[in-house]
């Protein structure tokens, strides 16, 4: 019983750290049809963030805090920087965008090499957040209850921009009829701007998370990247909960496979369950009922 | 858009069949007829000889191989500084094998046949000594390969001067033995020196008694390890026995301190963490934890003191040296005594001439042995420090002769 | 949604009568290449060079497909890995097979240092015989293509995430073939291949033989790709990937358009794999993973998809930047692939070969008043 209760929780956690690598995406990619390969590196950029704020200050715990609005600022404004220089070109060919920002995503990794060095680096963690608490014979990790916590705040946070801001409104305007909506006097392309800003941000606070539990390295994202492109994919164009609910079963049905047979094995299941999953049904689990985009 | 006129163009169709027929008309070597190409000889001419360095400077292991290329680099010039070998200075030309198997196999053929070297130095992976050992083969060409590996190998153009598995694998199992640590959990990278060392643990552990309690590999660059630290919490083992590599180490040990585990609840050994990588992955991670290695920065002797003064003194202060470094810095030593011993460059010679020499290395003594192409050295276990040096607590007593195929081991016996 | 790009007007070359020299164009560009690639290269290089020229080549093959699936197709291919990869592999187990018998084993030489048993997988068993390995290299990529193409196109899966799939599809063949180590090689892959077909790889002479094979086929596929590209089929193709819609209004099933170009695409990356293998000597799951797959349009997409001889001469000139670039400036060499990458795509989506037509109609006027006078 305990071995199902403590993998439960280790799946929920995997699926919580798949969850914030993708939230962002689902803005970027869910909302506008841009395919940011980039996505990874703006994870890369908050985990160093974490790490160049901690030379600096001493306080782990307060280099952590001070950590996700900075990371978030970081990889939010490179992300409104590509935005601005490269995908609003490109609106019309998304699979060029793909392509564009893998050239992008090269470029960021090498200067990452060339001003922190290729060896990883590492943060330390603060001592409250290194533990774990047991209950009623389950363990639960400390840093994985805090990256639970995160991500279940910042889907909120995002659920709350677009429900309640004005700023909401507009990209839901936007994504449910670009033209419409520009007719209508909203500036679509400083929308994107701050949708892109939003999601690339999201990313950054996903890399300040991952610094609890891996390295910190130039090449970091693109071990994530595809994977939080399928949560998006399985979990349905521009519905936030259909992210949501992929990413826990997925996390969940990695760590039960894990358990049961090996990483690798468990690995291949999951992407081949993808893959014949999108064949059977390959709008996601929740569509947006409106013109198809892109 | 006309189709009919483009159409028209398509007579280049029969045309294609000129190049088919010019290919075949050449006929080579059947398999087994041995006149295979005598190789692009070595170029001994000058006052310079090449040295070839085939590390890789960039990509995923860049990471690790480039302390080696310094390494490697020290000792050339170290070489040069006392007068060369036969009165020629060196001229080490690098090559970058990019974490890329096909791209080593590519430089190598490229150090052989354009540069001429007389011989090279380095790889890393198993992979990619897998990718080039056929290409130094054809060539009749030496390598010089320094790191630890999985054993079962012994190729004529190959010097070995890593550890072979009886040299490291073998007894880190006596010590953990000999401090009644006998459940063994087996974690590792997957890829073939894990899942070899393992297959040597388990059927060493089935002859002295011990047990081994389970089994993961994680991919390489795996950072997901909640589930495999579950299974080990769960299994009941006395000892770790690890051999993942590189990042998924950083990912593995932060975990393991999550879920409760220290040094003193479930030690680990781990034979892939040497000094660099423990500063990657921090002391706070690793202190009190086991590693098996035939050299340490702390190892004791006025051969290693020169050794890391020289390597800090050229690279930074700051700059650890582990053993895989050592070992590349000894292999051209090695091979300088090699050939000063053969009295020539020629590789027939100098394979001659290997056997017994003998080096007062940083390490301790190490012989070559002729046979085998491999070194003898001494086995030492060490424990990881608040400080991120590694101090030993355990070593061999004599250097052990290497034994690739374990031969000399009756349980082993069943293994190739 | 309408796209903004300005619908292509008749080219001055599809006129209603053709010159001599029009008509000559292109069978005289396939003999200057042939030239080059049968007479010249083989001439003008050392064994060494060669050798590496019949790698690039064999990314050349893979290019020929995607600018059939890309370039006309509208198909982000991002998958050609596994294809590759089967096609690689397909060879790679007969050729050490082949390589164990004639040294009297049973078992290639990994598999009894690594491997489990005494006896050959199940599977393994069909690829000693030649005919079927040969057979194998093309038919086993262009099975798994059609199969997933089928379900893909059929359910009109968009662009996006049918490059997403081929990722990921990428990413789970790569994990299985490092997880078999015992019955595949694992990371390390198929290595130490001697012979090929009763030769001795190890012999120059053969080494160059292998080579003329590679162009043979390359040249081959091209010229098979230009029919199929100025075929009605070609046509079809072109209208698939601009109007998927209205093509379908015409009665045509997109569905079948796409997948034959995707099918032949994995035919052609297939064979490039199986003469991979004798020209390196190794295969292994690094060629086939996501970054190789991104890494075989790369060429592509910066000599220009949509034009052959562009792709294939793209896919040639960054593998060989790639070899000689990397070397002296390792980090400078990323920057200005990422750069080129950007540059080409971005702003330049016929890729470098749109050059040539960008610059020539700008010179358009004065040599066609050149040509009426």
């Amino acid at each position: 019983m305990t071995v199902i209760l403590n993998q439960s929780f280790t799946g929920i956690s995997i699926g919580a750290v798949l969850l914030l690598i993708a939230l962002g995406l689902t803005l970027t990619f869910g909302q506008m049809g841009v395919i940011n390969m980039a996505h990874g590196e703006f994870i890369m950029a908050g985990a160093y963030t974490t790490y160049v704020l901690q030379k600096d200050i001493s306080g782990a715990g307060v280099s952590l805090l001070i950590a996700l609005p900075l990371a978030f600022l970081v990889a939010g404004s490179l992300g409104a920087l590509l935005e601005w220089l490269l995908i609003r070109r490109l609106y019309t060919r998304p699979l060029d965008t793909l392509l564009v920002t893998w050239g992008v995503s090269l470029m960021l990794q090498q200067l990452a090499r060339d001003i922190f060095g290729a060896p990883n680096v590492q943060t330390h963690a603060p001592d409250l957040l290194t533990g774990n608490i047991s209950v009623g014979g389950i363990t639960l990790a400390n840093n994985r209850l805090f990256i639970l916590g995160l991500a279940l705040l910042c889907v909120l946070g995002v659920t709350l921009i677009l429900r309640l801001t004005p700023l909401g409104r507009r990209i839901r305007a936007v994504v449910q009829n670009r033209d419409l909506a520009e007719v209508s006097g909203i500036a679509t392309g400083r929308v994107d701007r701050m949708t892109f800003f939003i999601g690339s941000g999201l990313a950054g606070v996903a890399g300040v998370a991952l610094t609890l539990v891996g390295p910190i390295g130039p090449t970091m994202g693109t071990n994530y990247i595809v994977d939080a492109f399928l949560v998006v994919v399985v979990g349905g164009i521009a519905q936030l909960k259909g992210s949501v609910i992929t990413a826990f079963a997925l996390g969940v049905l990695q760590s039960v496979l894990e358990y049961s047979t090996t990483v690798s094995v468990a690995k291949v299941i999951v992407l081949v369950a993808i893959v014949a999953f999108l064949q059977w049904r390959p709008q996601g689990l929740y569509t947006l009922r409106t013109r198809s985009l892109a | 858009m006309s189709g009919f006129s483009m159409s028209r163009r398509g007579l280049l169709a029969g045309a294609s069949a000129f190049g088919a027929t010019a290919a075949l008309s050449a006929c080579g070597a059947k398999t087994g007829s041995a006149t295979s190409s005598s190789g692009a000889k070595a170029d001994t001419s000058g006052d310079t000889v090449k040295v070839g360095l085939l590390n890789s400077l960039s990509g995923t292991m860049a990471i690790s191989e480039v302390t080696v290329h310094n390494a490697l680099l020290l000792a050339v010039k170290e070489i040069n500084a006392a007068g060369g070998v036969l009165g020629k200075k060196l001229k080490p030309i690098s090559q970058d094998g990019a974490s890329d198997w096909p791209t080593f196999a590519e430089k190598a053929e490229a150090l052989i046949t354009d540069d001429k070297v007389v011989a090279t130095f380095g790889c890393w992976t198993s992979a990619s000594r897998k990718a080039v050992k056929p290409v130094f083969e054809r060539y009749k060409s030496l390598l010089f390969y320094p790191v630890q590996y999985e054993g079962l190998e012994q190729s004529p153009y190959i010097f070995y001067i890593g550890a072979t598995t009886n040299q490291q694998i073998v007894p880190a199992l006596d010590y953990l033995k000999k401090q009644g640590l006998t459940r063994l959990y087996l974690v590792g990278s997957d890829y073939v020196f894990p899942r070899t060392a393992n297959k040597i643990i388990k059927a060493y552990a089935e002859a002295n008694g011990m047990t081994v309690v389970g089994e993961d590999y994680a991919p390489l660059g795996s950072t997901e390890f909640s589930t495999i630290v579950n299974k080990v919490k769960d299994a009941g083992a006395d000892a770790v026995f690890n051999t993942l590599n590189g990042d998924s180490n950083v990912a593995f040990f932060k975990e393991y301190k999550s879920a409760g585990l220290t040094a003193k609840s479930l030690p680990v050994l781990s034979v892939s963490i040497a000094e660099e990588e423990v500063k990657s992955i921090g002391t706070q991670y690793l202190e009190g934890q086991l590693t098996a290695w035939n050299y340490y920065e702390t190892t004791p002797g006025a051969a290693n003191t020169e050794f890391v003064k020289a390597y800090q003194a050229a690279y930074g202060a700051d700059k650890p040296t582990s053993d895989p470094m050592e070992a590349a810095y000894i292999s051209v030593y090695l091979w300088k005594e090699m050939v000063e011993k053969a009295g020539s460059f020629d590789v027939a010679k100098v394979k001659k001439a290997s056997a017994g020499i003998e080096l007062d290395a940083p390490e301790g003594k190490v012989t070559v042995d002729g046979t085998t192409q491999h070194v003898h050295k001494t086995a030492r276990i060490g424990k990881i420090g608040s400080d991120g040096l590694i101090t030993e607590v355990w070593n061999s007593g004599n250097p052990i002769k290497p034994d690739p195929y374990l031969k000399d081991y009756d349980w082993a016996s069943a293994l190739s | 949604m309408t796209t903004t790009l300005t619908p292509t007007k008749t080219t001055p070359t599809a006129g209603p009568t053709p010159s001599l020299l029009e008509r000559l164009r292109v069978p005289g560009a396939f003999l200057l290449g042939a030239v080059l690639l049968m007479g010249v290269a083989p001439l003008a290089l050392s064994d060494f060079r060669l050798d590496l020229l019949a790698k690039y080549l064999c990314y050349a093959i893979v290019a020929v497909g995607v600018s059939l699936a890309w370039g006309r197709g509208g198909l982000l291919v991002l998958g050609q890995g596994v294809f590759f990869g089967l096609g690689g592999y397909a060879m790679a187990m007969h050729l050490k097979l082949a390589d164990a018998a004639a040294t009297g084993q049973t078992l290639p030489d990994f598999m009894q240092l690594y491997g489990t048993g005494d006896t050959l997988p199940w599977w393994w068993q069909p690829f000693a015989n030649p005919a079927f390995a040969l057979a194998m290299t093309v038919l086993l990529p262009m099975a798994v293509a059609a199969l997933l193409g089928f379900f893909v196109f059929r359910r009109r899966v968009k662009g996006a995430y049918f490059a997403i799939l081929s990722q990921a599809l990428a990413a789970a063949l790569a994990i299985w073939l490092v997880g078999q180590q015992a019955t595949t090689g694992g990371t390390n892959g198929l290595t130490d291949i001697q012979g090929f077909f009763g030769y001795d790889l190890g012999d120059p002479v053969n080494q160059r033989t292998v080579y003329f094979i590679i162009a043979a086929a390359l040249l081959l596929l091209m010229a098979a790709a230009r029919q199929l590209f100025v075929s009605r089929y070609g046509e079809l193709l072109v209208a698939v990937r601009d109007s998927e819609e209205r093509v379908r209004f015409f009665g045509y099933d997109p569905a079948n358009v796409k997948l034959v170009a995707y099918v032949v695409a994995a035919g052609m990356a297939g064979l490039a794999g199986a003469l991979f293998v004798p020209a390196v000597g190794i295969i292994s799951p690094a060629l086939i993973g996501i970054v190789p797959s991104i890494g075989f349009v790369i060429g592509a997409a910066v000599g220009g998809r949509a034009s052959l001889v562009g792709a294939v001469l793209g896919a040639i000139a960054v593998a060989w930047a790639q070899s000689t670039l990397s070397d002296a400036f390792p980090a400078a060499w990323t920057y200005l692939q990422g750069l080129l990458f950007v540059l080409a795509v971005g702003f330049l989506p016929g890729g470098l070969a749109s050059l040539v037509t960008v610059l020539r109609r700008r010179r358009t006027p004065t040599t066609q008043t050149g040509g009426t006078a």
